[in-house]
């Protein structure tokens, strides 16, 4: 009798457990809609180390240096190191007489030149962030680039040449992720 | 200081400094000192006379609001402001970690920082898109992902770069344990597992990350590998039973247990699998390390185990020699937190803390231990070890890791010096 008892409530259990496992699976599946290319290009502004997501257009820093006047000086300086915003220009360290940790990272010691496109196109202006077209910002990039003394001020920034251009610190670059998945 | 004279044999030393078995403590009926100077007691009244109680046992009081708020007393449990670059934008807040007790950080007061502000999102017009390397591209109205299940956890969120102060600066700052240590905080965390998301998707073989965009000014980006998502993450709606508070990301954030905070992205809206990670801003140097070798750490995500005591604690008053109740919280983004020792000495001998239940992955961990300050010149510290045998570096051994302005990922052991007037402050050891 005890025996029969305690196997009908582990049965009862287990059916309980069922009828909950399956509506979760009904549940789960069903709310999702078709996401359109329409709808994905025209939120598609994130740009990648391989060239990926960027759109068409150029810029010189020639042509670059008069959006930065007009757009970028009040915050980052003239020099790109002189503003309260942080330094697009320069290694990684303290500059000369700073203790301030903010001011010892820089643009220039970035490992993807692509990201500079990505983030000034997202993000920049500070206060109006998203209103610069992509031709000014690919002029924007070049100008940066061209501080850093990476490329000169009028080679030609577009999709093709962006993606080549080696930051100084690439090749420091270690993955801790991957590194600690391979050894684990 | 009647209450100080307690039966010494009873209080059983467990180290040199004066920390206390806490059952010993107990029984003795030892009373505690608080660090701030408890009101006089006031005359007993006469027998009959209640015309001298005060005025709110004679008078109703008021009702209940519709949403509740702290005592009028309490007006000095804030969050500290702060901003970067001197930016009005890039602004946070930090919980005040020495004016609270437990594991749950109230949602008003849990720490913030936003790269570009906050957002003011209305859930309506709201979506959660999947897209890239995926067999279907997918959006989610909020409505509809309300409706799905969900799972809740008490978690810790730690930002990247708390207590920068103590791993850069070369002599200790002044400040208190809000100012240095306040960006963590924890919640009950409830959400959708982002694996639903992903399978209904259906995600192709050879992808292994998703970049993952924030719907705020700056649309905020970071990487996540696929294996976190798939693992523990959560589409976040909830905070502590309520729906997110707006620094926290409302309508929706990411919630990626024990990953540094920024990788929880707030008012997410878009997420593109790929095979390798897009290379966002944050990724290049706020979120990286440089290590002496001038090696560049990239996507170091968890945050390691860690312990910090919060009474007493930098600008914090002892008002007199005699018993104390050290206290403070202990977590990990590996695991469970398994063992916290505290010294009284400056580090020369430690005793076990008592870990306070419930002890939960990637949460806050409460620890207290008895303490009998004889009002001399000390140094309290707290170390952690977490369940995968993790212990909380030196200073020192921290920083011969990395160059002198690497400021993220500081787990390693704090430190509060007493002087002999009872004032607390913080010091390296």
């Amino acid at each position: 009798m005890c025996k029969l008892l305690k196997f009908s409530f582990h049965a009862l259990c287990f059916s309980i457990v069922c009828i909950s496992a399956t509506a979760f699976a009904d549940q789960r599946t069903s709310g999702g809609k078709h996401l359109s290319d329409t709808e994905i290009n025209a939120q598609s502004i994130t740009i990648y180390p391989n060239g990926h997501g960027l759109p068409a257009g150029n810029g010189t820093a020639i042509e670059g240096k008069s959006v930065y006047m007009a757009k970028c000086l009040a915050c980052h300086g003239s020099s790109g190191t002189n503003g309260v915003a942080p330094r697009l220009v320069g290694k990684e360290g303290y500059p000369k007489g700073s203790t301030d940790v903010l001011r010892s990272l820089s643009v220039g010691a970035w490992p993807n030149a692509t990201t500079i496109f990505d983030y000034v196109k997202r993000a920049m202006p500070h206060n109006a962030p998203k209103s610069l077209s992509d031709v000014e910002v690919y002029q924007l990039t070049a100008y940066i680039l061209y501080l850093n003394n990476l490329i000169t001020k009028d080679q030609d920034i577009n999709k093709e040449s962006l993606p080549s251009i080696e930051m100084p610190n690439k090749k420091q670059v270690i993955n801790i992720w991957n590194l600690e998945q391979e050894n684990q | 200081m009647k209450r100080n004279q307690v039966d010494k044999k009873q209080l059983i030393e467990v180290s040199n400094g004066g920390l206390l078995e806490r059952r010993a403590f107990i029984k003795s009926g030892a009373m505690l000192l608080a660090t701030v100077a408890a009101p006089p007691i006031s005359q007993i009244a006469v027998a009959n006379d209640l015309s001298s109680l005060p005025e709110h046992m004679k008078t109703p009081g008021i009702p209940s609001i519709e949403y509740g708020q702290p005592s009028i007393y309490e007006k000095e449990v804030q969050r500290k402001g702060v901003n970067f670059f001197q930016s009005g934008i890039f602004t946070g807040a930090l919980t005040p970690l020495d004016k609270t007790k437990g594991i749950i950080t109230p949602n008003g007061l849990h720490f913030s920082i936003h790269h570009n502000g906050i957002p003011d999102i209305s859930p309506e017009d709201h979506q959660i898109m999947i897209h890239g390397m995926v067999d279907r591209p997918l959006k989610w109205n909020l409505s509809t992902l309300l409706n799905y299940p969900m799972i809740s956890r008490i978690q810790f969120l730690e930002c990247s770069g708390n207590s920068a102060a103590n791993a850069v600066s070369d002599t200790p700052v002044l400040g208190s344990c809000t100012s240095i240590h306040g960006q963590v905080s924890c919640s009950e965390w409830t959400g959708v597992p982002l694996k639903f998301l992903l399978d209904e998707a259906g995600i192709k073989p050879n992808a292994q990350w998703i970049m993952c965009e924030g719907a705020d000014g700056g649309s905020h980006v970071r990487n996540v590998p696929l294996q976190k998502m798939y693992d523990d993450a959560i589409l976040a709606f909830y905070q502590n039973g309520e729906r997110l508070r707006p620094d926290q990301g409302y309508p929706v954030r990411l919630f990626l247990p024990g990953f540094e905070g920024n990788m929880s992205v707030k008012w997410i809206h878009r997420m593109e699998v790929v095979d390798s990670p897009s290379q966002s801003k944050d990724e290049q140097s706020l979120y990286a390390e440089f290590t002496k070798e001038g090696k560049l750490h990239q996507f170091t995500f968890f945050m390691d185990v860690k312990s910090v005591i919060t009474s007493p604690s930098g600008e914090q008053l002892l008002p007199e020699n005699g018993i104390y109740e050290i206290a403070g919280l202990a977590w990990s983004g590996r695991g469970m937190v398994k063992r916290v020792e505290v010294s009284a000495d400056g580090g020369k001998t430690w005793a076990d803390a008592t870990l306070e239940g419930p002890v939960m992955n990637k949460s806050f961990t409460r620890f207290t231990i008895p303490w009998k300050w004889n009002g001399h010149n000390t140094t309290l510290l707290s170390r952690a070890t977490d369940e995968l045998g993790h212990i909380q570096p030196t200073r020192s051994e921290w920083k011969a890791q990395y160059t002198n302005f690497t400021f993220n990922h500081y787990n390693a052991i704090n430190a509060w010096h007493v002087s002999s007037t009872g004032k607390v402050s913080n010091v390296y050891v």
